[in-house]
């Protein structure tokens, strides 16, 4: 199943996997609004309206859950469809589309309800310190807390769950998870899934009866997604629903089965596991809050769990400042754990840019990046960016965010002025993957390393050699400095070795870093080596062993024919080189193998061990029947049957009793901006979704409200296989440049009849936020949809085009607006309802008015589209 | 570089054959003894349209950029082979086949349904014809057959007369107006003498461009087509591998899944010298007649 992603175009390196898996027989599943290259070669293209997965998805949940298709031995032992909720609890079901502990004046909700019902709770291995001594947090600091967003933090395990529930094995309690579930997702019938998301009931059925029956024992299926699934206002839900559905199915832990996130572009995976985010630290440690974690014992206190790997949260946090503080770090200054940034709320990349034009924020540095045509809202990216103090571009070439200040777009408009904009620009040339060492992490957590093949030219340096030449040269600075807030800058350890004659930065003795070492300074081979102590340090404890022995693992290359099917001898995957997570789940209770035909990993009674073809993703010794006694923590409160040693109660978590900002279980609710009501709800939107209001960004009406049949369309961004993200690695080079030589928009004969659109002529398409032209591509591929009744036609918008470049064009995000996600602050670009008309946009001021006056028509005020 | 025999003559009227009992093009252009006949079978089935043919074949032979025209023709802003382009991908948009093009296992049974839409996509490249008409045509010998049986265009030879643009039944070479010079596809023949897969099946994703020696290729081809008609795909035929055809079979050749003029193939090519023998005869003739006349006059002798 691909869904939420165009896999062929965005990904066709990988998908030679699928077309590999295609000839030996796999069914191809594409789920989209668009019939792209991957449907071309899918068995089966599902037409669906842009925004409507979760109901799409729901709909297959409640199809196995009443058709008993799912896999009742796995949900039993491996899932916490046994667990049951407390009485506090209530359900979206009991409360018109919203869960108990809402809170409607600040649009956030408590979720102290959501919790397991349980006895005595294990104490935290955390809790040795006074933490309680510590006065509570105030309402609104823990408001603050909980916007900063900690849904990424601790990787897929949440935040503490209770570690040992009241569970109820034959699934009847009415509070029992399952029942929950049942409850939950029973009005998502097939009848409803078509009006919802206008896929017929017949093609609903066939996906359906597909997918459940290639999963059980003997077969598994997966899941691809990618920003899909993830830009909307409930994208992390799009992706909870579908683990839901896999852990129903028993698709986790298991060969053939999973979820794979395809990321953007080469590491973004590794932009995670090392965050280039806010909010957390290396391997999913939570960025320290300035309310929450004041000194290391409470913010061990609150960030670790009694049971399972997050037991050793302080391991992890303390070998982390071992490795960026060195000597500097003891045990008596809390290993300069004050020496890191707190967060105050969120901070993300949009929360930045509304910094920046109040005045906030003073610079910016853009490592490959191109707001002015990559993120939300452009122009806001703009207009922010030009409110610095200064700006540092590095990239290849001169993108629109080195250049907007003399010849952007509201140059033009006049909204901006060459000599009006204070902010100093500095472009730096950036050195290409091939002028430099490093690694790639790919979707399935495997590193890379790539090698240099030619020396960067010119001046163009590599990422390493700036941010590491950037910091000596800081640090040059300040020595000597006796003020107490340069300690942390002074303290650093920045010792890395440089070679050749560009004193690059040895990228392998990065590597040593990240994986760690003992206080003898050899190679740390496991992250279950960490000490609480400070006697080793380690940059990532989930890479810990990547540098095994000293040697480099992820260069190694050993061809697959060399070696067994999980081929574990190319690259090294985190954690421990384990190729597929959770892979206990790939035997029974009893350790062995669902099947014969799905056999990953398995408990070999002899030797007493785990063995398998995969790594184990278990305690080496840990026998299928041993159960942890009441006082046990950590890892050795893992049972010998819980497979998800990563979460709080072992299990898969069909009901997420925390960590997410917007509910325990997923629900379809319409995008920020739609053409429709929520049929399934009275609720319309995701209630806690996050609204940056500014006069730059004002949102439109929705579903019924007056005003909203102004934008009776729903637009979608996406990528072409042709180019690359914003453009700066392909709108430059000609053999690109010459493939996909004009921004365009895909619509349908319907709307094109319906508009007046002419093929390969001019369109303009409009948003409260700005307009844009693109030639017209009018295609069958784009198909009208039927939801509620009414045809509903989508309108494609690939994202790579801006003003520079060998071929430019207007910025679809210029049509984007800023309400984000809760979780992870990401924007909804893939479905914005918008309007489109022939012909060219209006140039100079004329572009504003043609905003003012749609923004008129519809009605729009500041609290248009705010509401919870 | 190798010497080959060419230019003009009836090459292909008789020859060495090879193993399918189809001509050997290297055998008949004086090779005695020479590598098995390579060539590209280019299955579209698998053709997911990313165009790392293209590029790969322009980053490696220094083909120029050629245009930044929006055709409108689908995903296809190529448009053609041609001097500048050895690798076009196809863009073919058409209402689905009334015959499901692909059947799911039970229980599904036949997708029913799906949105009535079918994306053809295709990687064209030069044939590499073992009836060659271009290199027939060849007044100054710039077009050569190589060891491998693959035909090239030598640059620094020809003297750009044009002849083989209208003589290709597939308008594949082009005379590019920079240099005045004919160009297309070598087959990477740079690379094949390093042993090198051509840059276009090197960059393929999904292994729809397959190199390899030609008799492997066919029985691949075969099989493959057998596979997809008992998978239902009752459309899928291989174009350019009957030796038996106009053009004496093509060194690369491909399977398609509709008629050949959907992909803007001529269904039928025939080398377009196929009268040239009796031609040539009566031309022969007449060039002995002045030959004899000329010495006749000794107009030959130097002062």
């Amino acid at each position: 199943m691909i869904q939420g992603s165009n896999m062929a175009e965005c990904h066709p390196v990988g998908f030679q996997w699928v077309m590999e898996a295609k000839a030996r027989g796999a069914t191809v599943i594409h789920v989209d609004p668009r019939f792209t290259r991957t449907s071309a070669v899918a068995d089966l293209h599902v037409p669906i309206r842009a925004g409507a997965d979760i109901a799409f998805l729901g709909g297959i949940i409640n199809y196995a859950l009443s058709n008993e298709k799912y896999f009742r031995d796995y949900v039993v032992a491996y899932t916490n469809a046994a667990t049951i909720l407390t009485e506090d609890y209530a359900d979206t079901e009991d409360l018109g589309g919203v869960f108990s502990g809402f809170d409607r004046e600040h649009r956030l909700y408590d979720m102290e309800s959501w919790r397991y019902q349980g006895g005595a709770v294990r104490p935290a291995v955390g809790e040795r310190s006074p933490a309680e001594t510590r006065a509570p947090l105030t309402a609104a600091e823990m408001r603050k807390v909980r916007r900063s967003g900690r849904g990424e933090a601790h990787g897929s395990g949440g935040a503490a769950a209770h570690p040992d529930p009241d569970t109820d094995e034959t699934l009847t309690h009415p509070r029992c998870v399952f029942q929950v579930l049942k409850r939950h997702f029973a009005r998502y019938t097939p009848e409803q899934v078509a009006e919802v998301t206008g896929v017929p009931a017949e093609t609903f059925r066939q996906v359906c009866e597909q997918v459940t029956a290639n999963s059980g024992r003997d077969r598994t299926t997966a899941f691809v997604y990618s920003v899909g699934w993830t830009q909307h206002t409930v994208g992390v839900q799009y992706i909870r629903t579908a683990a839901i559905l896999q852990a129903l199915l028993g698709n986790m832990g298991r060969p053939g089965g999973g979820i794979m996130a395809l990321r953007g572009h080469a590491s973004i995976q590794g932009s995670t596991d090392i965050p280039t985010l806010f909010d957390i630290l290396p391997g999913y440690l939570p960025m320290p809050h300035a309310h929450g974690n004041e000194d290391l014992e409470t913010y061990i206190a609150a960030e670790t769990v009694a049971k399972g790997f997050w037991a050793n949260t302080r391991e992890y946090m303390v070998s982390l400042l071992k490795s960026y503080w060195g000597d500097a770090a003891t045990a008596e200054n809390d290993f300069c754990y004050d020496y890191l940034p707190r967060l105050t709320g969120s901070h993300s990349t949009y929360e930045t840019v509304l910094a920046q034009v109040a005045g906030e924020c003073k610079g910016y540095f853009l490592f490959g990046q191109n707001p002015a045509v990559g993120s939300a809202n452009a122009k806001l990216q703009r207009l922010g960016m030009a409110n610095l103090d200064w700006l540092v571009v590095r990239d290849f070439t001169l993108i629109e965010s080195a250049t907007f200040w003399q010849d952007g777009p509201e140059i033009e408009t006049g909204e901006l002025r060459t000599a009006d904009i204070g902010t100093e620009v500095f472009f730096l040339p950036a050195a290409a993957h091939t002028e430099k060492d490093g690694s790639f992490t790919n979707t399935q957590r495997m590193l890379q390393w790539h090698h240099t093949a030619v020396e960067p030219s010119g001046d163009a340096r590599s990422d390493l050699w700036f941010a590491y030449h950037l910091g000596r040269r800081i640090r040059a600075k300040l020595a000597g400095s006796g003020d107490e807030t340069d300690r942390p800058i002074l303290d650093l350890t920045w010792d890395y070795p440089v070679a050749g004659p560009l004193a690059e930065p040895a990228a392998d003795a990065v590597l040593a870093e990240i994986n760690g070492w003992d206080s003898d300074g050899k190679p740390l081979s496991s992250y279950t080596q960490l000490a609480a102590d400070g006697s080793t340090a380690c940059g990532c404890w989930i890479y810990c062993g990547a540098r095994a022995d000293g040697v480099n693992q992820p260069a190694r290359r050993k061809p697959g024919r060399e070696q067994n099917w999980v081929a574990n001898e190319w690259g090294w995957a985190w954690p421990a080189n384990r190729r597929i997570l959770y892979n206990r789940a790939s035997a029974d209770p009893d350790g062995k193998p669902w099947s014969e035909r799905k056999a990953l990993v398995w408990w070999d009674a002899d030797k007493k061990r785990w063995t398998g073809h995969d790594n184990p993703d278990f305690i080496a010794d840990r026998e299928p029947s041993y159960r942890p006694g009441k006082d046990a923590t950590g890892v050795a409160a893992i049972s010998g049957a819980d497979p998800f040693i990563m979460q709080a109660d072992g299990k898969a978590w069909l009901f997420a009793p925390a960590g997410l900002a917007d509910g325990p279980l997923p629900v379809h609710y319409e995008p920020q901006e739609s053409p429709f009501p929520n049929l399934l709800y009275d609720q319309q939107h995701n209630p806690v979704r996050e609204i940056l209001a500014s006069p730059r960004n004002r949102y439109q009406p929705s579903g019924g409200q007056r005003g909203s049949a102004v934008f009776p369309y729903v637009a979608t961004t996406y990528r072409l296989t042709e180019h690359h993200t914003a453009g700066g690695m392909s709108r430059f080079l000609p053999y690109l440049a010459e493939l996909q030589p004009a921004f365009f928009c895909e619509v349908s004969p319907e709307l094109a009849a319906e508009r007046g659109l002419e093929h390969a002529g001019w369109a303009t398409i409009v948003t409260a936020r700005n307009a844009i032209e693109a030639r017209v591509l009018v295609t069958e591929r784009m198909r009208p949809v039927r939801v509620a009744g009414q045809v509903l036609h989508q309108v494609g918008l690939p994202y790579h085009w801006g003003p520079n470049g060998l071929t430019a064009g207007d910025a679809a995000n210029e049509l984007a607006h800023l309400s984000l996600d809760p979780n992870v602050h990401i924007q909804e670009v893939k479905a914005l309802a918008c309007d489109i008309r022939p012909g060219r946009r209006p140039r100079g001021p004329a572009l504003l008015d043609l905003v003012r006056s749609y923004q008129r028509r519809a009605g729009i005020t500041a609290k248009t589209g705010t509401e919870a | 570089m190798a010497h080959a025999a060419s230019g003009p003559g009836p090459a292909f009227a008789t020859g060495p054959a090879d193993a399918a009992g189809g001509l050997d093009p290297a055998a008949s252009s004086g090779y005695a003894d020479h590598p098995p006949r390579m060539g590209f079978f280019t299955d579209t089935s698998v053709c997911i349209g990313c165009k790392a043919c293209e590029v790969a074949c322009k980053e490696w032979n220094a083909v120029p950029a050629d245009g930044l025209d929006l055709t409108g023709m689908s995903y296809d802003n190529t448009g053609a082979l041609g001097a500048s382009t050895w690798r076009h991908v196809a863009f073919i948009e058409q209402p689905a086949p009334a015959v499901p093009d692909s059947v799911l296992p039970d229980p599904g049974g036949p997708i029913a349904g799906g949105d009535g839409v079918r994306w053809l996509m295709s990687s064209d490249v030069c044939k590499h014809c073992t009836e060659a008409a271009c290199l027939d045509v060849c007044p100054t010998g710039a077009l050569l057959r190589t060891e491998f049986g693959t035909v090239v265009v030598q640059d620094d030879v020809c003297n750009g007369c044009g002849y083989c643009v209208s003589a290709c039944p597939f308008g594949v070479i082009g005379r590019r107006e920079s240099d005045g010079g004919a160009h297309k596809c070598t087959l990477c023949y740079d690379r094949l003498g390093d042993g090198l897969t051509p840059a276009c099946a090197k960059a393929c994703p999904t292994e729809s461009i397959q190199f390899g020696p030609l008799d492997e290729l066919r029985e691949r081809a075969a099989g493959r087509v057998t596979e997809l008609h008992e998978a239902g795909v009752s459309d899928a035929r291989l174009y350019g591998a009957d030796p038996a055809d106009g053009i004496g079979g093509a060194g690369a050749f491909f399977l398609l899944l509709d008629e050949p003029e959907v992909y803007g193939l001529p269904p039928d090519p025939v080398v377009t010298t196929r009268d040239l023998p009796r031609i040539w005869r009566h031309a022969a003739t007449a060039a002995a007649s002045l030959a004899v006349a000329a010495i006749l006059s000794g107009a030959w002798r130097r002062p």
